[in-house]
């Protein structure tokens, strides 16, 4: 019992961190907490819902293309709204006030076009029925996440810390007027991240959207509520914290529902973001003044 | 025909200019350096010709091109390095790291390496501390390290923001030593500098700015000697 709630803990964290680490991104490179992001994810889950249903692509190719749809709406975003701000050297609170906005006007304007019902991905996309494994039973699509979770998470510490244009996106991080004297162009890096991240949320959203078969254009904004827990108690910015607070915050929310009440998880996520600023305020894991991309 | 010329340019923060019309010009090979009080608009002239901010007014040419209004990505891409003020590492990368940053115009692996090799010549300390974070090394070492990055570039020229600030003497003496290696190896420097005697003796032309204007100009030497200069600026 206790085993199979871990690992229920464990598949749920998985898309808690995948979702987070693109927004933890965002934030380490762009300094920007960019309250689109959450859109991000309610956008992958539409764009495969489309092109599954609609066009009868296979979960293997909409997952990709709905990412990276993702990631192109993430870059095509950033340049509107916030590559002016960032020119001009605006503080912080304006930038993240016009995110606020934007993401407010994108998720009125798709339910507009959409409707606020809750779709269904076409059956028969991946296995449903959950099956035994090591005595545990686990679904597809939560092996799924895992395994996405894993590839990408590999992927990105290979690109931030394995390549050329990884060193340049963390001199980036950390002095962007000392990278433009090297001759990084920032505003191109900016975009990367940008469509990097977007690609993150987008295929959180596919993998969640699967395992939860719901999906809707306001599930980014409950996901957002989780990505901010994750982020901040893993440190904003910092890649490593986000992964073991997501983890971890699947396992609190799944034990919480098992053993206590599910009406409280929320609640308990929330209490622990609040005690952890309390006593660490740059996160578990982060130390002051640093910020690792 | 002057390399670098710079004319009329006014550089604002909001509504307050900080430089208010300066014409200068920097020929080739030379050493041309800067001196005046705090807050006299030497780091934000610097900073606008090295695309960091954009100019109000006026213009600046570089090797005949118009580069105002340029970002610092494109000014750099012509060969031209900033040292800014500060030094600027990035303190949470390695050394080795700081270095390659400052190599990433090159594309050719082989080149970049024989670049690091020059730089680890010239600054031998910086060899036993490539796997180092920059942050934790000391001030003069992180100052060698300014100057290794923006060597790695390997620019003709080169704008050095106080690379003598904040620095122990025997540290100041090393770095005034490199910028006379410099300006042998025939690159044009333009530096600013709190400390002017050293600035003026390694200098061949000298201008003295005060509150954004220029208020005089001349050979090095003759600066040197200007009396109110002498009171000014070289405690005489």
């Amino acid at each position: 019992m206790l085993a199979q709630q871990l690992v229920n803990g464990v598949l749920l964290g998985a898309g808690y961190a995948l979702f987070a680490l693109g927004f933890t991104l965002m934030f380490g490179v762009l300094r920007v907490i960019n309250l689109t992001y959450g859109f991000y994810f309610s956008a992958g889950a539409f764009v495969a819902l489309f092109l599954t249903r609609d066009f009868g692509f296979s979960i293997w190719t909409a997952l990709p293309l709905a990412a990276m749809a993702a990631g192109a709406m993430a870059v095509v975003l950033d340049w509107l709204l916030l590559a002016r701000l960032r020119r001009r050297g605006a503080p912080e609170l304006a930038s993240l006030m016009v995110t606020l906005g934007g993401v407010l006007a994108l998720y009125a304007a798709s339910t507009a076009i959409l409707g606020p019902d809750i779709r269904r991905l076409p059956p028969g996309l991946i296995a449903g029925a959950p099956f035994e494994l090591f005595g545990l039973r686990v679904t597809m699509a939560q092996l799924l996440i895992l395994l996405a979770s894993l590839v990408l998470v590999g992927a990105l510490v290979w690109l931030l810390h394995g390549t050329r244009l990884g060193l340049a996106i963390r001199a980036m991080a950390e002095k962007p007027d000392a990278a433009g004297l090297m001759g990084i162009d920032t505003g191109r890096i900016a975009a990367l991240v940008s469509f990097v991240s977007g690609c993150l949320a987008g295929a959180g959203g596919v993998l969640i959207g699967l395992n939860f078969n719901a999906i809707h254009p306001y599930m980014g904004e409950t996901m957002m509520l989780r990505g901010f827990v994750v982020v901040i108690v893993g440190g904003l910015g910092d890649i490593r914290g986000a992964l073991i607070a997501g983890l971890a915050l699947g396992v609190v929310e799944v034990l919480t529902a098992g053993y206590v009440d599910s009406g409280l998880k929320e609640a308990v996520a929330f209490a622990i973001l609040v005690a952890v600023l309390w006593t660490r305020p740059s996160g578990l894991f982060g130390r002051p003044e640093m910020r690792r991309a | 025909m002057s390399l670098l010329a710079v004319e009329r340019l006014v550089v604002a923060y909001g509504r307050t200019a900080a430089v208010k019309g300066i014409d200068l010009t920097v020929a080739e090979g030379q050493v041309v350096c800067l001196i005046g009080a705090n807050g006299a608009g030497k780091t934000t002239l610097m900073r606008a010709l090295s695309g960091l901010l954009r100019p109000q007014s006026g213009r600046i040419l570089f090797g005949g091109t118009d580069i105002t209004g340029f970002s610092a990505h494109r000014i750099a891409a012509l060969g031209m390095r900033h040292v800014p003020e500060g030094r600027q590492i990035f303190a949470g990368l390695t050394v080795a790291e700081n270095l390659s940053v400052g190599a990433w115009l090159e594309q050719v692996p082989a080149e970049r390496a024989r670049r690091q090799e020059q730089v680890l010549a010239r600054f031998p300390r910086l060899r036993e501390r490539l796997s180092q974070l920059a942050g934790s090394m000391s001030g003069g070492e992180q100052q060698m390290l300014a100057l290794g990055r923006a060597l790695m570039g390997a620019p003709r020229r080169l704008l050095l923001d106080e690379p003598s600030m904040g620095l122990a003497p025997l540290f100041v003496e090393e770095i005034f030593a490199i910028i006379a290696d410099l300006r042998r190896e025939g690159r044009t420097i333009l530096l600013v500098e709190q400390n002017a005697s050293a600035a003026l003796e390694v200098a061949d032309v000298a201008y003295v700015l005060e509150t954004g204007r220029i208020v005089l100009q001349g050979k090095a030497a003759e600066v040197a000697h200007d009396p109110a200069v002498v009171a000014a600026y070289l405690g005489g």
